[in-house]
């Protein structure tokens, strides 16, 4: 690759200027250098050659940086030809003499302050949009599930059951192991501290009571929002991208009755049976525990905690489960129809999923427990 | 038309996936300046050849060189500085769908060449023009365009480097017949003036007819022949006959004469 110039002789108001080297993407730096410089320098002639005869090769970036000087020169009142064009380049210098000829048009500046009022204005409108998609969709799901119940041969068992195994049964074992943690780290951090005044057994009461009623949901609607709501959302956007959708409906089928019940079912029916099993092993890991921890044969532990629940205890925690279930469902379908065309906005919905379902599923515990409080459960 | 130094040339490429052997000493070579039609029956091969010879598919046995260098064994530099120097146009346009039609086609220029905000700008809206577009697409996302405008951004983002050869997987497929000839049209053009060799695989018989210097046919997994159209239409061979002189074919000569 040989050096680049654009050397001048000026005469007068006649400037003549030749360009040398290889005008190529690989220098172009360097030539709109050159090409700026000689630009201001000779703004005042009155009349431009630009000789390109002694170039070696010339590709799209050397040829716009010399259509861009010849154009500069002409904006400033002087008449620029081009010369010594070779054959093979002046179909180049052609097409780029016809490029770019519409200016183009700044944006105006933003403002900030009104920026960020602007965001926070979407943000709101967003969080009541959504409010809106999921009684739209609820609306939607209730006519499907009776229309079903009708005609029960509608019902797709086989997709449920394909759904059941994906969301219920392979959940299980991390389900299991992660509950079955928790309980054991609540117990230890309770005998920790209740020790302290000798009130050791009572740590059976708060780990009952908690799990039973609270964590043992929370923990599994966490667990099942980040795998089986987030796998929702991208199932049903990548489908919604690939048009899989609109050929259902084409098809005269109800997308909401082939794709969102045998899910939203299947949620509903897998999320109590996984709290269930999840309370179990949070207060196996419990006892476990206070047994090899705290010193608590299993005996006491199990006598204890027969004093300190009652089956409303562990109903509160089934009862809340399939309305969590139902959210985390809701939130994930609406998401994925969400989806437009590109693979950024899948992710960013698959994101939204999980955090709305999350905070979704909190708010709703927070409901019940103002709920149950006043039933006296 | 067509110089004389091959800027690809395949010799014995064997390629397999599993069991299947794909491609069985395949032969072929590329010239300067030329414009190969790339065709054969669906499932033949034709993208796995173009793939092998981009690198994106390993290749059991045989040698590809482009530029008279052998792809085989070189260091991480001098494939990138060959790979700067071929554009590739995917047969669904692969345009990065979370930027506009403008930054797709700036995001070589971004990484490669060290270019002022000014200049990458100008540079990019004049590969879109020169590929047809006008500076309306530039802000917008490739949801937002027609499967034609996809494949003209595509080929504007192909073109970003001013590449000496531009691969082109089925370019005119999706398109009705008027885009797909004004594609073909296209393609003629940047071609001479940009200087460009032209591997395309294509089934379509009017591109093979309207831009092709040189076609050659991919069957069984071999290259069974290699020529300009005329070579074509002649040839005795049974699948050659079928294929241009089918239903589908019989129109064109017909309609050439006229």
């Amino acid at each position: 690759m040989s050096a680049v110039s654009l050397t001048a002789a000026a005469e007068g108001d006649k400037v003549a200027l030749a360009a040398t080297g290889t005008w190529t993407a690989a220098r172009a730096a360097e030539l709109e250098d050159i090409v700026d410089t000689t630009a201001r320098r000779y703004n005042a002639a009155r009349n431009v050659d630009i000789d390109l005869a002694k170039l070696e090769r010339l590709d799209t970036f050397g040829a716009w940086l010399i259509e861009r000087l010849k154009r500069s020169f002409v904006l400033s009142g002087s008449t620029a030809r081009i010369v010594g064009l070779s054959e093979a380049d002046r179909a180049l210098m052609e097409e780029l003499r016809l490029v770019n000829q519409t200016p183009a048009q700044k944006d105006a500046a933003p403002n900030r302050a009104l920026g960020a009022l602007d965001t926070v204005g979407r943000a709101v409108a967003e969080i009541g949009w959504s409010l809106v998609l999921i009684a739209n969709l609820l609306g939607a799901l209730t006519a499907a599930a009776l229309r079903t119940i009708g005609h029960p041969a509608r019902l797709r068992f086989t997709s449920i059951v394909h759904h059941l195994e994906r969301v219920g049964w392979r959940a299980v074992p991390i389900i299991l192991l992660s509950t079955f943690v928790i309980g054991a780290i609540l117990a230890q951090q309770g005998i920790f501290r209740f020790r302290s005044f000798g009130a050791d057994i009572y740590v059976v009461d708060m780990v009952s009571v908690l799990v039973l009623r609270e964590v043992g949901v929370l923990i599994v609607c966490v667990m099942v929002a980040g795998r089986s709501g987030s796998a929702y959302t991208a199932e049903l956007g990548a489908m919604k991208m690939r048009e899989e959708i609109d050929a259902l409906r084409t098809m005269g089928l109800d997308p909401i009755e082939v794709l969102v019940l045998p899910r939203i079912v299947a949620l509903v029916i897998a999320v109590p049976l996984l709290t269930f099993l999840g309370s179990m092993a949070s207060l196996y890991g419990a006892g476990l525990v206070c047994w090899l921890y705290g010193g608590m044969a299993p005996a006491i532990f199990l006598e204890r905690l027969r004093e300190a629940i009652w089956l409303p205890t562990f109903e509160v925690g089934m009862i809340k489960a399939p309305f969590m279930a139902l959210t985390i469902g809701l939130v994930a379908c609406v998401e994925g129809f969400e989806v437009d065309g590109s693979a950024a906005s899948l992710g960013l919905r698959t994101t939204a999923s999980v955090v709305k379902s999350i905070f979704l599923v909190i708010a709703l515990d927070g409901v019940f427990a103002v709920f149950f409080a006043g039933i006296g459960m | 038309m067509a110089g004389n130094a091959p800027v690809i040339s395949v010799r014995d490429l064997v390629v397999r996936f599993g069991d299947a052997t794909v491609l069985d000493h395949v032969s072929l070579d590329v010239f300067e300046g030329e414009i190969l039609g790339f065709v054969g029956g669906s499932g033949a091969g034709k993208s796995v050849l173009m793939r092998a010879v981009i690198g994106l598919l390993p290749r059991r046995q045989g040698t590809i060189e482009v530029f008279g260098t052998d792809l085989a064994g070189l260091s991480d530099d001098a494939r990138r500085a060959i790979e700067q120097r071929w554009g590739v146009l995917f047969q669904q346009g692969a345009l990065f769908s979370s930027l506009t039609a403008l930054q797709n086609v700036q995001f070589p220029m971004r990484e490669y060449l060290r270019l002022s905000p000014r200049l990458l700008e100008e540079i990019a809206l004049a590969k879109l023009e020169m590929v047809g577009l006008g500076a309306e697409v530039r802000g917008k996302f490739p949801a937002e365009l027609s499967g034609g405008m996809i494949k003209r951004v595509a080929l504007a983002r192909a073109l970003a480097l001013d590449p000496d050869i531009v691969f082109l997987d089925e370019p005119t497929s999706g398109l009705d017949p008027i885009g797909a000839a004004e594609f073909d049209q296209l393609i003629r053009t940047l071609q001479r003036t940009l200087g460009l060799s032209v591997f395309m695989v294509t089934h379509d018989l009017d591109s093979l007819h309207a831009v092709c210097d040189r076609i050659a046919v991919l069957s069984e997994g071999k290259v069974i022949a290699a020529g300009p159209i005329e070579t074509m239409l002649a040839s005795e061979h049974l699948w050659l006959k079928s294929y241009f002189h089918g239903n589908r074919g019989r129109q064109i000569p017909r309609r050439a004469h006229h």
